[in-house]
């Protein structure tokens, strides 16, 4: 069998001397899409962070379709095909629209062109010219998607993209997902939503205090009491 | 008081002045690119001009070509800001604003006792465009050939640098990477490669600026463009740091107002010039904090 599009192995994760994730361990194919669920703290953005080497990894191993990339520099990692959708969107607000995708062009391993991500968000193509940070939220979080799949990635990582959008949005997004796994990404997804992630991934990983305490699948996702167990443990 | 005014508006000394402040524009480009990038402060960059100026004085002693003596000012300056950005800037990024200004100061006073090691106290005298400083008439007005050239110098460099930040795509990093630099990494923008480009083109501008400079003051010392770089540095401090276009203006404005007064000031008391400037530079940051160019009262961030 091949090597999966990510394979995280033990990765021990620690600020000053606070574990924040330890002895984690996921995998994540190609077309797939894997949650990670749980409280606050749990170490589910350190984990992301880690991944995209935002973060030094004090132990384990990260690694695209079996090559290592522990230990590279945030550039690099993305240049591999590796793109994070951070918490926050971190746009660059005034910069236009047009100027915030060009930049996902950096990473990019292939042709550049705008097409595919104008299919998905055609908002983006009618405010090419304005600036980011006119945007409503919603538009952003589009924005900021659409800058991480422009460069082509292998592997996406999201941080709770769901985060403070209105009900509509957050089905665009999730939609959005399920239409770009079946393009051969391999989805890292950070959520808040416990529900909809669990219905929504192959399998959802429930993080807490750094380690990974359950693995739910969809079939989980209408069996609330397993859910609320899972936050409790 | 009323002879001041009359000197002031003189059309000859409203070009010196432009011409001057068309220089510091170039200076305060070249310290606002490697800000931008960097968040770097390089008190060093005059030593920069000076290496340059002694390159010019270098070839014009031995009586070379003006193109040579030109290239081989764009080679030592642009290989002794390569040497700064790879030896001080690059492995500095992310340390403290004063660690890094404390470090440039050192490279300052560093290349500064090198000069007067190698060239002595006196300098070298570089004078293969000297005859740049004869004047044209415009209509009734004599302007020294230098103002035009300058000015017109400083306008070429500063549109190519327009079309190259708004146009390429490593001007679209570099702009990324001056606005968020964390951000720029993560979509995969370089971040030594951005760092590099602006402190080459931080180094072109100053190469430009050491060969406009040394037909004016063609006596090169050790400390040349030293003051020069202190006014250009309050300029951009004043025109407002964290924007190149307000750094520019701030550059330009301060050449411009030394230009004035250093012409319009009664010749007993130019002596009194860089107090009036840096009298001027306290008011203006006392009552603007955050830039007069830039847009609303604007905090400076991240330094």
């Amino acid at each position: 069998m091949s090597e999966p599009a990510l394979r995280v192995s033990g990765l021990e994760v620690a600020y000053g001397g606070v574990a924040a994730v330890r002895g984690l361990s996921l995998e994540v194919a190609e077309s797939e899409i894997v949650g990670l669920i749980g409280p606050n703290g749990a170490g589910k953005s350190t984990t992301l962070h880690a991944i995209m080497g935002l973060v030094p990894a004090r132990g384990g191993d990260i690694a695209l379709a079996g090559e290592s990339i522990r230990g590279r520099a945030p550039e690099s990692i993305a240049r591999s095909g590796v793109a994070l959708v951070p918490e926050g969107r971190r746009l660059f607000g005034e910069l236009t629209v047009r100027e915030n995708l060009e930049l996902g062009f950096a990473a990019a391993r292939g042709r550049d062109e705008l097409a595919f991500v104008y299919d998905l968000f055609p908002v983006l193509r009618d405010f090419g010219k304005r600036q980011a940070g006119t945007l409503s939220g919603g538009q952003q979080q589009q924005l900021a998607i659409a800058r991480a799949l422009v460069a082509r990635p292998s592997v996406l990582l999201l941080d709770e993209p769901s985060l403070g959008l209105a009900p509509t949005i957050v089905d665009l997004v999730f939609a959005t997902l399920e239409a770009i796994r079946v393009r051969g990404l391999a989805i890292l997804l950070v959520e808040q939503r416990a529900q909809r992630t669990v219905a929504l991934a192959d399998r959802t990983h429930v993080l807490a205090n750094g380690e990974l305490r359950l693995t739910l699948t969809r079939d989980d996702a209408a069996d609330t009491d397993r859910m609320i167990a899972a936050y409790l443990s | 008081m009323s002879d001041f005014l009359r000197t002031a508006v003189e059309l000859q000394v409203q070009a010196d002045a432009i011409g001057l402040g068309a220089i510091f524009a170039l200076m305060a480009v070249g310290i606002g690119l490697v800000f931008g990038v960097l968040r770097l402060v390089n008190f060093a960059y005059g030593q920069l001009i000076m290496a340059g100026g002694f390159a010019l004085a270098f070839a014009s002693e031995r009586g070379w070509p003006v193109a040579v003596g030109i290239a081989l000012c764009l080679v030592v300056v642009l290989a002794l800001s390569l040497a700064m950005e790879r030896v001080v800037f690059r492995p500095l990024r992310g340390q403290s604003p004063a660690v890094m200004l404390t470090a440039t100061f050192a490279v300052a006073f560093l290349l500064q006792s090198i000069a007067l090691i190698w060239f002595g106290p006196l300098g070298k005298t570089a004078v293969s465009l000297a005859q740049l400083n004869r004047p044209v008439s415009v209509g009734d007005v004599e302007i020294r050939k230098i103002t035009i050239v300058a000015i017109v110098t400083a306008a070429v460099c500063l549109a190519l640098l327009v079309l190259l930040l708004n146009r390429t795509s490593i001007g679209l990093h570099m702009r990324a990477a001056a606005m968020d630099f964390s951000t720029a990494r993560l979509v995969g923008v370089r971040a030594s490669l951005v760092s590099a480009v602006a402190v080459l083109l931080s180094g072109i501008l100053a190469a430009v600026v050491a060969v406009l400079l040394t037909v004016q003051f063609p006596t090169v010392t050790p400390t040349y463009a030293l003051r020069e770089t202190i006014l250009v540095l309050a300029g951009v401090v004043v025109g407002g740091m964290t924007r190149l276009v307000s750094a520019t203006l701030g550059g330009f404005a301060i050449g411009y107002v030394s230009g004035v007064l250093a012409a319009a000031l009664p010749s007993g008391q130019s002596q009194y010039l860089p107090s009036f400037v840096f009298g001027l530079v306290i008011l203006v940051l006392l009552l603007r904090p955050g830039g007069v160019f830039t847009r609303g009262a604007g905090t400076v961030e991240r330094v």
